[in-house]
């Protein structure tokens, strides 16, 4: 068996296909936070709370309603984008003026009203969902044995993320948008929607959350907990790439969800913190963040 | 000067309560409990009401200290005060850490910052050895402090109270010094005051580290009047809850941390046991409701309302 710096290589490509998973999870969840602060102005502390939800409308529409993983995919972001705009409506909109920290800590309350609810309904333990039968079983390609799932849920997020930046920096749209956030009354006045368009930012934002939940469902416990946890991670994500470049979150979020599987492998009772060492070391060397300007 | 009058007239007649208080058959641990989160609560109030820094990771010098006290009293065997006086040197220092890395960025970036500093904190509090891990440090002896002996509860009331007037005159001297108007004036405007000629990020870096430094008194008296140390200290929903006290009462006013942490932890003893995760739902809701309607809180809201007549 080879070995690399003493460890099977098997151990060190496995613990790697894992933490690029993880990484595609921080990927779509930063992705999600920088447009959503790009054109609110809100840092969304609620974005793992709509990640939790995801996984349970999932897990929900396969008990109750017989819906199976396939039309999850797409009812279940799209329930929690509604939900989304009716919570910008509502709520959010009355920000507009006032420090941005009012949005954190509003959409912090909201994850918090959305775990008790949850917990209330379900129970706070864990529940399972399974593999769709058609991503079930491995392929062995020589050097490692690769779990379908996994690698479906490697290409089906950077997909996502691709496309997201693609429509944000090569489309009419994205620079319509681009522009809303450097200028909303100036893109107001050329007769363009922008409260409805910060609606709907907000809604796309929040279902890419939930679209993250739906493909982490048959990979960990479904839990009222799951998304407070990720969330914080996340930030510090978003801390360490600057969360100017929408690109700079999808490579920072792969990255370090890699270093951090690689952190398993060798000094595993540090793989936890590893991310919050690397943000305290980048906020020494390079203050605004990776990739982020000025 | 009226209005000074008025004040130090309603000081007064809240320092004459809480000293009646254990005769008047009010639960002595529960008032414990309330003053040990009330003076989180005015240290944490120090740094958003008057700093203008909103900290998301003040679990991490409340728990901590918590922490170092409950393992000085037991495996080590120090003395009360010697264990006050290592939690709160433990909490300071762990802020001037945190402090020199968060005061780097500022608004929204500081909280996220803080909030993942303490997220490792509490990281290695889980898997370090002396914090006995999942179960926490149990059954930590109160000992005593210059011959009174803490074992009662009365005594350890009256040390309770102590610390927290102790506290709060020392707020309220600190904001009114020249060094608090400087604080002041950067929160406002924190350009001007730099060309002005202030070091802001001295200023910033001293008042992060006072309050996390009361943040740890907090929490070592916490772990003395409940007698145990667990994780659910440092944890983020602790830090969101300090959070919430301050801007339920009054961010930026003196007295309203130490209204706004008898509203929550009032409304969490009474609450816990009859609605189970319906708490959370409530603390939720009355978060929202804080920012939404009255973001001045409590006390700001009547205070305004005194102005107004």
């Amino acid at each position: 068996m080879t070995e690399l710096l003493g460890f099977p290589i098997q151990v060190i490509l496995g613990q790697l296909l894992l933490g690029l998973v993880n990484g595609c999870f921080y990927a779509m969840l930063s992705l999600g936070l920088a447009v959503i602060f790009g054109l609110l102005g809100v840092v969304n502390f609620a974005h793992g709370a709509f990640y939790m939800l995801g996984a349970y409308g999932t897990w929900a529409l396969l008990n109750y309603l017989g819906i199976g993983y396939w039309g999850a995919l797409a009812l279940s972001p799209l329930g929690v984008g509604i939900l989304g705009i009716v919570l910008e409506r509502t709520m959010l909109k009355r920000l507009t003026q006032v420090d941005p920290l009012y949005g954190l800590l509003l959409t912090f309350g909201l994850s918090l009203i959305a775990e008790g609810f949850i917990r209330e309904a379900f129970g706070a333990s864990g529940q399972t969902y399974p593999v769709p039968e058609l991503l079930q079983g491995a392929v062995n390609v020589g050097f490692m044995i690769l779990p379908i799932y996994r690698v479906w849920v490697i290409v089906a997020s950077l997909m996502v993320c691709l496309i997201t930046w693609f429509v944000l920096e090569r489309t009419r749209l994205g620079s319509t948008l681009r522009a809303a956030t450097e200028n909303p009354k100036l893109v107001q006045a050329f007769g363009i929607n922008v409260p409805r368009m910060v609606s709907l930012t907000y809604a796309a934002g929040v279902a890419l959350a939930a679209f993250a939940g739906v493909l982490s469902a048959p990979i960990i416990q479904v839990s009222p907990l799951m998304g407070s946890s990720l969330v914080i991670v996340v930030f510090a994500v978003v801390v360490i790439g600057g969360m100017g470049s929408i690109m700079g979150a999808i490579l920072s979020g792969l990255m370090l969800g890699v270093i951090e599987g690689f952190t398993k492998v060798l000094y595993p009772e540090a793989s936890n913190i590893v991310v919050f060492l690397i943000m305290a070391i980048v906020l020494c060397w390079r203050p605004n963040g990776l990739f982020g300007k000025g | 000067m009226e209005h000074t009058r008025q004040r130090q007239l309603l000081y007064l007649a809240l320092l004459v309560m809480g000293l009646i208080a254990p005769w008047l058959g009010v639960y002595t641990v529960y008032l414990m409990t309330l003053y040990c989160f009330a003076i989180f609560a005015c240290a944490f109030n120090l740094l958003l009401g008057f700093g203008g820094m909103l900290s998301f990771g003040h679990a991490a010098f409340f728990g901590l200290s918590s922490y170092v006290t409950g393992w000085l009293m037991t495996s080590q065997g120090y003395s009360t005060l010697t264990s006050i006086l290592g939690g709160v040197a433990a909490a300071s220092l762990l802020g001037l850490v945190f402090g020199f890395i968060a005061i780097r960025r500022s608004g929204i970036y500081f909280a996220m910052i803080t909030m993942a500093l303490a997220q490792l904190v509490y990281f290695v509090c889980l898997q370090a050895s002396f914090t006995g891990g999942e179960n926490g440090l149990q059954g930590v002896p109160r000992g005593s402090i210059l011959g009174l002996d803490l074992s009662q509860d009365t005594a350890m009331y009256y040390v309770v109270l102590f610390s927290l007037c102790a506290v709060f005159l020392w707020i309220q001297r600190v904001i009114e010094s020249p060094f608090g108007q400087v604080l002041k004036a950067i929160r406002e405007n924190e350009v001007r005051a730099e060309s002005l000629g202030y070091f802001v990020n001295t200023h910033k870096l001293i008042v992060f580290v006072m309050s996390a430094g009361l943040a740890g008194f907090a929490g070592s008296l916490k772990c003395l009047v409940l007698s145990f140390a667990t994780l659910s200290d440092v944890l983020q929903s602790t830090s969101g809850e300090v959070i919430l006290m301050t801007m339920l009462g009054g961010a930026g006013t003196l007295l309203g941390p130490v209204v706004g942490s008898a509203v929550v932890v009032t409304l969490q003893n009474t609450l816990a046991d009859k609605v189970g995760s319906w708490v959370n739902v409530i603390i939720g809701s009355i978060f929202v409701l804080c920012v939404l309607a009255f973001r001045k809180g409590i006390v700001g809201e009547i205070m305004a309302l005194l102005k107004r007549q």
